[in-house]
């Protein structure tokens, strides 16, 4: 079996699980947030009862994250109804919106607190659930309705999925990122190429890759139409996972034995910086494709692209330069967006470099990643033409459906904000390393 | 049982933020004075030129108007892919539409239209949105999975709904989970 057969036979208390098969899985983690919590919360209390309690409130965690720092009177009634609902079902893991607890985007947040744990299973209310997998666990997105059954019973029913196997062989070029490769295969399966399969990634490039970088990957499986992606844990999995929780683990690993639908082998020398063009992550080209495209935005933060590495990646070439577009940096956690503060690149931090470029920088939240309310830090409003470091953009993703977004790696972005055109990072990072 | 009304075309990848665009989701799913927003704004993310096709420009809700006029959306492939939010099948529930006819669909809005109880998502062999034309009259007859246009006289075969055909009877996952006694 593959290591995503393995993990929903084991939550289903069998000893085999073939594609195609429905079961029913035991849940370890249920993640939710402000947009999708409370009509969750509406119908785990329509169907169980105004006085149910959650079948395991040490397996629920509430990670408002969406619409945090706006004006919007519903946007921030739904924060009440989650924090009435913490407080009502005791919940441990409610991260507060104004309080030190809060955490920022549920998808970093998650990892940070110890709840991705190999050999586990996790459902969230929200697409991206699927970024968890680069630790080895089961994680996929689901609606509001199965959420609250979740609730109300701990079990879901899933279709057991077929295995795409993606192995990058070699070392990753010093100015390729994990953003590259996804944005790679995306473009070449296509938006709907893995639909009702998992994506699994391996090869030594991917091993070599720190959580970060692997998160990247699992987090754009969707923008494939992917159930879940997932690696196989190893001791840069562990030693993560181990700073984070005490709890014991129980990983699992393909089998050697393991069929998968497909296999496709890449090698990493090979690879081009890459962007996907408007309006579909799988509207693929090279940066040398379309580099001079003309710009009006940058934008750098998300679940999948505003994690340290990529603003330690984005400093590296915007330090000593100014942005000649207007650039949102926005860090996707508390915890990041205090590391902009410590963390340094040639002997700056980084929140002076992006400060001292002209960038704007923002709050730890998902903010204009899915546009949101029409006062949310970095909205597109108008007909902007955005290079982002988010995982979507399709039409009126990030807002106004007259913009247009071009999704590229960190490197990317940050070379094309100091000039306000699509531009190469191999211009701007140290020649040695461009091979 | 049949599904009837006029049809609304739409081509490939019509994504959840299309469906619903995300400024959108915060209004309550209950209360019925928020809820009909769903409504006002379900598929007012389609740019306009491919909103109501072969045409374009034909607004699914009309200005003001917090129903559609339209009953069955004709789509092709990938239908509802991007965000998991149910937010997407119910606004389109409760515009008024009770089907959706696509040549695939994305995971998590099938699902979503089937455990939610809110549209019924029938799959085809072949392309239907360059057949079907918006404003057609068509009828699907749920027992026999034949769509009808009325306006042309043609009638094309559905894809049966298999598994899950039991849970959009039932009305969504917790009322067939009552049904087989499992909650």
């Amino acid at each position: 079996m593959t290591l995503t057969e393995k993990l929903l036979a084991r939550a289903a208390g069998k000893s085999l699980a073939a594609p195609g098969d429905n079961i029913w899985v035991d849940v370890d983690v249920l993640l939710t947030h402000d947009v999708c919590g409370p009509p969750a919360i509406g119908i785990f209390k329509k169907q169980f009862g105004e006085n149910a309690k959650v079948w395991d409130k040490d397996k629920l965690v509430i990670i408002p994250d969406h619409y945090i720092f706006t004006k919007d009177t519903y946007a921030n009634r739904n924060i009440d109804i989650l924090r009435e609902f913490a407080k009502e079902q005791d919940l441990p893991h409610y991260y507060d919106v104004g309080t030190d607890r809060y955490k920022g985007v549920c998808h970093v947040a998650l990892p940070e607190e110890g709840f991705t744990r190999p050999g586990e299973i996790l459902f969230g209310t929200d697409s991206h659930t699927c970024t968890a997998g680069a630790f080895g666990q089961f994680a996929t997105g689901i609606g509001n309705t199965d959420a609250a059954f979740i609730m109300g019973t701990g079990k879901l029913w899933v279709k057991v999925p077929e295995t795409m196997k993606f192995i990058f062989e070699g070392e990753i070029p010093s100015y390729i990122m994990a953003k590259d490769l996804i944005l790679q295969i995306i473009g070449d399966i296509g938006v709907d190429g893995a639909t009702y399969r998992a994506m699994e990634f391996a090869g030594d490039g991917v091993m070599r890759m720190d959580m970060e970088g692997r998160m990247t990957l699992t987090n754009m499986v969707i923008e494939a139409g992917g159930k879940n992606g997932v690696i196989e844990p190893d001791d840069v999995t562990f030693n993560y996972v181990r700073q984070r929780t005490d709890k014991e683990l129980h990983p699992l690993f393909n089998s050697p034995d393991a069929k998968y639908h497909s296999v496709r082998v890449y090698k990493s020398q090979d690879l081009e910086p890459m962007v996907a063009k408007p309006h579909s992550p799988d509207n693929k080209a090279t940066v040398t494709e379309v580099k001079g495209t003309k710009l009006t935005r940058a934008y750098i933060g998300s679940c999948t692209g505003g994690k340290l590495s990529d603003f330690v990646a984005a400093a590296k070439i915007i330090d000593g330069h100014q942005v000649h577009v207007e650039t949102y940096v926005v860090p996707a956690t508390t915890q990041i967006a205090n590391e902009l503060y410590t963390e340094k690149v040639n002997g700056r931090t980084l929140i002076d470099i992006f400060a001292g470029a002209g960038c704007k920088i923002g709050r730890a939240s998902c903010a204009a990643c899915l546009g949101g309310p029409s006062d949310t830090f970095g909205r597109l409003q108008s007909d902007e033409i955005c290079i982002s470091t988010t995982n979507r953009n399709f039409p009126g993703r990030m807002g106004s459906k007259a913009a247009q977004v071009y999704l590229a790696s960190p490197y990317t972005v940050a070379a094309s904000a100091i000039t306000g055109v699509i531009t190469d990072p191999r211009d701007y990072l140290p020649v040695e390393t461009t091979v | 049982m049949k599904i009837q009304g006029k049809a609304f075309v739409l081509g490939d990848d019509i994504d959840t933020d299309q469906i619903i665009p995300a400024q959108h989701l915060v209004y309550s799913l209950e209360n019925p004075e928020e809820k009909k927003f769903y409504g006002r704004y379900a598929l007012s993310g389609v740019p306009d030129v491919q909103s109501g096709l072969p045409a374009g420009n034909i607004p699914f809700t009309r200005e003001d108007e917090f129903e559609s006029d339209f009953t069955v959306i004709i789509a092709g492939t990938n239908f509802g892919c991007g965000s998991s939010r149910e937010h997407a099948p119910f606004a389109l529930q409760v515009a008024g539409a009770r089907a959706v006819v696509a040549e695939t669909y994305a995971r998590i809005f099938y699902r979503n239209a089937v455990d939610g109880g809110f549209v019924v998502p029938y799959e085809t062999d072949v392309k239907l949105n360059d057949k079907i034309k918006t404003g057609d009259d068509v009828v699907i007859d749920r027992d026999t999975g034949y769509l009808f246009n009325v306006t042309t006289g043609d009638e094309f075969q559905l894809k049966g709904l298999g598994d899950v055909a039991e849970i959009i009877d039932a009305g969504g996952i917790f009322e067939y989970a009552r049904l087989k006694k499992m909650v």
